[in-house]
């Protein structure tokens, strides 16, 4: 029998032929335009579109804007991440420890952020985060802190972006965390007390070990999520201030929409890719070592 | 299939449900101006009984790209209200009609009565792709109790006596006052002083950066010795979270900035500071100087299939008596002499000195690179401005960025002239 059958094609033709028109294709072409310089006289006139090999991506590397973006994406997600993972693993732990029948609601309460549109809340977070009326230097105040300028402070407006980004996100991976705590049997907890352990040997040897393909997931995922900043910088901060906020995406999106430097944008995505591949690579690598994955 | 019969019906009628024989304009107005500009719609329409105009309002913030996609799209509007820098953009594009012949032939539109460098910002190449709505320019907001009390009766009109009057404002002053306030994350004060010199900023047809002639020297060496003599401080405009409060706190007694901020002061300004403050215009080099030609124009979208309405859309705005009405709706200065002799803004003390200045304002080069250009200006005075980099250096980095970005104009001219 041959190991190609007809059969087994006709069933993978319709998912390959739509993943190859709608993923592959555009891809190629979009890796063909980042080796143009595809700009406003190309849109124009497409005699004026020129070869210019891996022109864009040398440029790319001298342009000192976009290792400015390249660091605030970095301290985002080295931030960001763990962060959010670690609030979510809290929760979901919280969640799953107590019996109440709160947990309902509790569960819907810290779920809702991720259903809701990004752009509506970060008006909210807008007025929390105002210099003058926000309840967040309100709070702060009443510590005996002075007022901080979340927006406006080139030191502060990334850490008020993770915070925000933070909350908006953490529901999503904690519903996931959830469920992967209550696979882990009860019995292992029991052994681990009659052996002594407390809890945050618990915790360590036994609730960990047993979430790992979760943490694994759901760290390749925020991590992916986290590498794409956007909309965040997008509608709070416009990138500013002083570029503070420009991650890499809002500075591929400049290039591309705002100075419709459309080929040297499409060599941004591309870098982009290679570092966010390589870091799943290394992520992957590790998990496979501590035998997770 | 009943169903999808009256779904089809219903789809028809759903779409034509408007047409009503007009014709229909497109018309996309930006921000503020595109709100107020709907009240003004309903006359033209009486006016024009076989036109309907459907306006398109757009945030600013997402216009520019919205152009540039309509245009990639070939979904450009009919008529648009375009920033003032983005006209020669879309005219290499070659998204924009010409209208010097409609103009030409126009009873209302009449070119000689508009501010000539309002005007020739729109002209490029030796025609004219826009007809001005509105002009902006930027100039001084002082503080005139301040200013008597340095022993100035008014703004001196070269900066050598403006130097002289901000010297003694900081020498009257708190020791944490300053008498001047430019947010370094703005390039326009600096641009302002540059246009001022003979020397343009763009050398061989806009070929290249024209940075390190002596005129942006002596600009940029004037503009960075404010802050060196401690006369302005190292802040951007995001620091001073109100420039209002401060202003008539008194910590700093100049500022340069456009008309919107007449309103802003009359609104915010305390009471009893009302009397304190005045408009002035831009001192130059050895007497009044340039300012910085800017504002909307109203352009007619080559690929309109209606541009004979579109023209008469841009002619009744163009209409002085319109133009107060939008004044008045809006605080945009009309960019027609004949409508500054209307007592509204004749009688306006705080906008004498913007029509002063509006007879003296030059744009920026018109190359379409250049908005990019006016950023690198802001990220690199920015770095010069904190000492990170020399004078010199400052000159020489913009004048290479600026070369390196112009590199693609340069190749397209001179394929053009090759052939």
């Amino acid at each position: 029998m041959s190991r190609y059958s007809p059969a087994g094609w006709a069933f993978a033709a319709p998912a390959m032929i739509m993943l190859g028109l709608f993923f592959f294709v555009p891809v190629l072409l979009a890796f063909a335009l980042s080796l143009t310089d595809f700009d406003l006289y190309a849109l124009a006139n497409m005699d004026d579109l020129r070869f210019i090999g891996f022109g864009n991506y040398a440029e790319l590397l001298r342009t000192p804007l976009f290792w400015k973006a390249l660091g605030n994406t970095f301290y985002f997600v080295i931030v960001g991440v763990p962060l959010s993972i670690a609030l979510s693993l809290g929760a979901a732990m919280l969640l799953n420890g107590v019996a109440s029948k709160l947990v309902g609601l509790f569960r819907t309460a810290l779920f809702a952020p991720v259903v809701t549109t990004l752009v509506a809340v970060a008006v909210i977070w807008r007025y929390l985060l105002h210099t003058r009326y926000g309840m967040l230097n309100y709070g702060l105040d009443n510590l005996g802190i002075d007022p901080v300028d979340w927006l406006g402070d080139p030191n502060w407006a990334m850490p008020a972006i993770i915070l925000f980004a933070v909350w908006k996100n953490f529901g999503y991976n904690m519903v996931i965390l959830l469920a992967g705590l209550q696979t882990i049997p009860n019995d292992l907890y029991e052994a681990a007390r009659i052996d002594g352990a407390n809890g945050w040997q618990q915790f360590l040897h036994v609730t960990l070990p047993g979430l790992g393909p979760m943490l694994l997931l759901v760290s390749i995922l925020t991590m992916a999520g986290y590498f794409q900043l956007f909309a965040e910088p997008y509608v709070m901060t416009q990138g500013g201030p002083v570029e503070s906020t420009v991650s890499v995406l809002y500075f591929m999106y400049e290039q591309g929409f705002k100075w419709w430097n459309l080929g040297f944008a499409s060599a941004v995505a591309f870098i982009l890719f290679v570092i966010m591949f390589a870091i799943t690579a290394v992520q992957y690598r590790f998990a496979q070592s501590r035998g997770v994955a | 299939m009943r169903l999808l019969l009256t779904l089809a019906f219903l789809l028809l009628f759903g779409c034509g449900g408007r047409d009503d024989g007009r014709e229909v304009l497109k018309f996309w107005a930006m921000g503020r101006e595109g709100e107020v500009v709907a009240e003004l719609i309903p006359e033209f329409e009486r006016l024009n009984p076989g036109i309907r105009v459907e306006l398109q309002q757009i945030p600013w913030s997402a216009a520019h790209e919205k152009l540039l996609t309509a245009f990639a799209g070939n979904v450009t509007p009919d008529i648009a209200q375009l920033g003032s820098s983005w006209v020669p953009e879309l005219v290499a594009m070659g998204a924009l009609e010409p209208v010097d012949t409609l103009a030409a032939a126009s009873p209302s539109v009449r070119a000689p009565d508009y501010f000539a460098g309002i005007w020739g910002g729109n002209v490029i190449g030796g025609r004219t792709w826009g007809v001005p709505w509105y002009a902006d320019t930027r100039l001084l907001f002082y503080r005139s109790d301040l200013l008597r009390a340095a022993g100035f009766d008014e703004v001196p009109g070269d900066w050598a006596g403006w130097l002289r009057a901000m010297r003694a404002i900081k020498r009257n002053g708190a020791a944490r006052d300053y008498a001047i306030f430019l947010p370094i994350n703005e390039y326009e004060p600096l641009l302002a002083l540059a246009l001022q010199q003979p020397e343009p900023l763009l050398r061989a047809g806009g070929r290249y950066g024209n940075f390190r002639s002596p005129g942006f020297v002596r600009a940029s060496n004037f503009y960075l010795s404010l802050f060196d003599q401690g006369l302005a401080p190292r802040a951007t405009n995001t620091q001073i979270s109100n420039i209002h409060d401060e202003f008539a706190k008194g910590h700093f007694a100049f500022i340069i900035t456009g008309p919107w901020n007449i309103g802003e002061f009359k609104r915010r300004m305390p009471a009893e500071r009302q009397d304190d403050w005045m408009t002035a215009p831009l001192p130059g080099p050895t007497g009044l100087g340039l300012s910085i030609a800017g504002g909307s124009s109203l352009g007619v979208f080559a690929r309109s299939e209606h541009k004979a309405a579109a023209w008469k859309l841009v002619e009744y705005l163009s209409r002085p008596a319109v133009q107060l009405h939008f004044f008045e709706l809006t605080g945009d200065l009309p960019p027609r002499r004949s409508a500054w002799a209307a007592p509204l803004l004749a009688d306006d003390r705080y906008a004498q000195a913007f029509r002063a200045q509006l007879e003296r304002t030059e744009a920026p080069p018109a190359v379409p690179e250049w908005e990019r250009i006016g950023q690198q200006m802001r990220i690199v005075s920015e770095r010069a401005v904190a000492g990170q980099i020399t004078p010199a250096q400052f000159r020489a980095t913009l004048d290479s960025d600026t070369d390196a970005m112009l590199e693609k104009r340069r190749w397209k001219l001179a394929r053009e002239a090759a052939r």
